[in-house]
């Protein structure tokens, strides 16, 4: 799906081999120390992979209950794969969801199994899990038949647009329309607050602060949903959602399992922004990576809202440090170049000279830069300032970077940004705006070469050399003490402080955790 | 000349431009709708300039016309600024003078609102419309809580900072969550200190109105567009006053 204008940046080769180096080499400790680590989600992950749903009275998933009582009794270090199958093998419940109900009521507890115990434990739960990851396998298959069937978006980049209204019955018919007006990818909002949520709320919601709550039942509808429009419209309309925050691998799971196609899924979005415990965060994000990698889903990550707080020249190159670190976690959890959507922004301020050309420069890089991962452009946030007419031209512009420099997933933006939830109206404007910059433009990127040497060539080295600086210094000292100082976003958030750090804990030498296991032995499936 | 009237391109014409949507199929019927919804808004003549479906069951206009109606300047109702709007170095001094040690601000963004956008224009050292944030002012300590606070947090630290003010920022509006969460944010401090001993609340957002202070319980309001300078302004005037005016 990507155009590849061939060098047009002319970047050096050395220097681009060298900031890859340098990213992984400032990643791999962070990968260490989340393969020592399990939390909380990672493990209700695993129940839900089993196949374990549903909610008590109050609304409490079953698979926090179940994991809140296993850890009362045995502590959280060991997983919880191997107390909940022991106390399956010696009968304590027909099935999980018995078994939780039972652990709710306070009439199960649980041990950690020793030796042949163990083993049948062990047994049982890979076979019950493996089951699960079956599921998705099937899921993926599917979307794959139905984008043969059906036909896939019709150019690049796609068309992407929010719904966002808080009530999933609402949320539908909008998403359909989108859709029917040219919505190659919708993407559901979440509730803001759903990140700190350490569960997944359950069954379908029709209350939601600027968004709706992602819920396994809502994903449900709303990609039967998408089914319907797909057919009707003869291409496949993708369904994106957010796995971030303290549910990471949880959310990942459910959106496998009811195939969704995308999600946003940031390496250190939840930390800089959601003050999300930055251990927390690396153990979940690399367990729900390794979930969108076996889903076939694509991640959009969110390095757009560095420059949201930062500034977007100033800052530019942390976006591109963040794009290739984010491109080293990802690798390393399994997914492949297609399923990369790196995120950046049309985030510098329209009164600064040569604004526009400085966009392209950015937006250039990060094209040359990762020539195979689709790349999501977000538009301008920052400077709209409630001058419809004035933010419908920046988004014009912003559409004709998308355009010039071959994006892979477009966010369409609306004039009303920061003034009202997009307006029926607001929407159709914004997409009259895309198609007639997209139709209009054409293949202008292939006319489109930089002169040798000039403003838009020199911006973009001048980017990377910062980038591959700044790769350096958090190479040597470490990524979290960079994280910690305040490099990103310019917020400063230490390891030992965050939310959701009561949630992890160190594995145990008896550690076991069968979606890990088999995720890990994934054979990397090529090809959506 | 306090009576006046829109401005197209002719003094007193009156004109006006407007745009909406109406749940109806695209048609004749579906303009003369428009013309209807118009004329009873007050603009007489109405000229719907355009017209377009939206899918099969809505239409959306644009019309210009004329309005006959009269607003009078001289009884506009607004909250003026009632304090001297002070340089960086000036509220340094004021702070100094008055205050003998540093004015703490605590700030934040309280609710669920997660975006952080506003009080880091006011606060971050980048500041806003070419104006530095607060944290650039040598005599303001700045503390910012960031996003997501609890109100319960929030007080907690401002009981710990010994805050002279608190700035709270919201930009969700959805379902009057910024007027829910801001009244919450009152009285929870009017709860936690005795009257003399409350810091300096203060709100902004793009959506408040500023005439609404009293009925939130809060000092000030702030709406769109306001920069540092003028709530660093607003501090020194209250909290610092004499002294500025000596």
């Amino acid at each position: 799906m990507t155009r590849r204008p061939k060098g047009k940046l002319d970047l050096d080769p050395a220097t681009v081999r060298k900031a890859r180096t340098l990213a992984r080499k400032a990643g791999r400790p962070i990968v260490e120390m989340a393969k020592q680590h399990t939390t909380v989600s990672v493990e209700r992950a695993t129940l839900r992979m089993a196949g374990l749903q549903g909610a008590d009275g109050d609304g409490i998933p079953w698979a926090n209950r179940l994991l809140d009582v296993v850890r009362a009794d045995v502590g959280l270090e060991h997983g919880v794969a191997l107390p909940v199958w022991d106390a399956l093998v010696r009968h304590e419940a027909e099935d999980l969801a018995t078994l939780a109900q039972k652990a709710g009521a306070g009439s199960v507890t649980f041990r950690v199994p020793e030796g042949r115990d163990a083993v049948r434990a062990r047994a049982a739960a890979r076979k019950q899990v493996g089951a699960g990851l079956k599921r998705i396998d099937r899921r993926r298959r599917e979307r794959t038949r139905m984008i043969k069937k059906h036909g896939d978006a019709p150019r690049t980049p796609w068309i992407y647009l929010i719904v966002a209204t808080g009530d999933i019955m609402e949320d539908i018919p909008q998403a359909q329309q989108a859709a029917r007006e040219g919505a190659d990818v919708i993407a559901v909002i979440r509730s803001t607050g759903q990140s700190l949520l350490d569960y997944v709320p359950e069954g379908a919601t029709r209350e939601g602060f600027a968004g709706t709550y992602a819920t396994q039942e809502n994903f449900r509808l709303m990609r039967a949903a998408l089914d319907e429009s797909s057919a009707e419209l003869g291409r496949y309309v993708r369904l994106t959602n957010y796995a971030s925050g303290l549910c990471m691998p949880e959310i990942a799971t459910l959106a496998g399992l009811e195939r969704l196609d995308m999600m946003l899924n940031d390496s250190m979005y939840g930390i800089l922004f959601r003050d999300i415990n930055p251990v927390r965060t690396f153990v979940d994000q690399r367990f729900s990576r390794q979930v969108h990698a076996r889903a076939g889903i694509i991640i959009n990550t969110g390095e757009d809202n560095y420059l949201t707080t930062a500034d977007a020249v100033e800052a530019a190159h942390t976006v591109t440090t963040s794009q290739l670190l984010n491109e080293y976690f990802a690798k390393e959890a399994g997914l492949e170049d297609w399923q990369l959507g790196l995120g950046h922004a049309f985030e510098i301020d329209p009164d600064l000279p040569n604004s526009f050309r400085l966009e392209l420069a950015h937006a250039l890089l990060a094209r040359e830069l990762f020539p195979d991962a689709p790349l999501k452009w977000m538009p301008p946030t920052r400077h709209m300032t409630g001058d419809v007419f004035r933010g419908n031209l920046l988004d014009g512009f912003f559409n004709l970077i998308g355009s010039l420099t071959g994006q892979g997933i477009l966010l369409v933006g609306m004039m009303t940004e920061a003034v009202v939830t997009p307006w029926l109206s607001d929407r159709d404007i914004a997409l009259q705006n895309v198609r007639y910059v997209l139709d209009a433009t054409g293949d202008l990127h292939e006319d489109f070469r930089p002169s040798p040497g000039g403003f838009v060539q020199q911006r973009a080295r001048a980017v990377l050399d910062d980038a591959v600086g700044l790769l350096e210094r958090l190479a040597q000292e470490s990524l979290l003490e960079g994280i910690a100082d305040g490099t990103f976003g310019l917020m400063r958030r230490p390891a030992d402080a965050g939310r959701g750090l009561d949630g992890v804990a160190k594995k145990s030498s008896v550690y076991y955790n069968p979606a890990s296991e088999l995720l890990e032995a994934t054979d990397r499936v090529s090809a959506p | 000349m306090t009576i006046v009237r829109p401005y197209g391109d002719t003094t007193g014409d009156g004109m006006v431009q407007l745009s909406f949507t109406l749940p109806v199929a695209h048609s004749k019927v579906a303009e003369g709708a428009a013309v209807q919804l118009a004329n009873k808004m007050g603009m007489d003549p109405a000229l719907v300039v355009h017209s377009k479906p939206m899918g099969p069951d809505f239409t959306f206009f644009v019309v210009y016309g004329r309005v006959n109606h009269l607003v009078d300047t001289s009884k506009v109702e607004v909250v003026e600024r009632d304090y001297p709007l002070l340089t960086p170095k000036e509220v340094n001094a004021a702070v100094k003078r008055g205050m003998r040690r540093r004015l703490v601000v605590v700030g934040g963004c309280i609710g669920t609102d997660a975006h952080t956008v506003g009080i880091d224009a006011i606060l971050n050292i980048k500041g806003f419309a070419g104006e530095k944030g607060l944290e650039y002012y040598r005599e303001l300590k700045v503390v910012n809580l960031g996003a997501q606070v609890s109100v319960p947090q929030l007080v907690e630290r401002a009981r710990a900072e010994k805050a002279d003010a608190v700035l709270v920022s919201q930009v969700i509006t959805q379902r009057d969550a910024h007027l829910l969460n801001t009244r919450e944010m009152s009285a929870a401090f009017r709860e936690a200190y005795p009257a003399e001993r409350r810091p300096l609340l203060v709100v902004g957002g793009p959506r408040f109105d500023e005439t609404m202070a009293g009925e939130l319980g809060v000092d000030r309001v702030f709406g769109r567009g306001t920069t540092p300078g003028e709530v660093a302004s607003f501090l020194v005037h209250r909290l610092a006053p004499a002294k500025v005016a000596a």
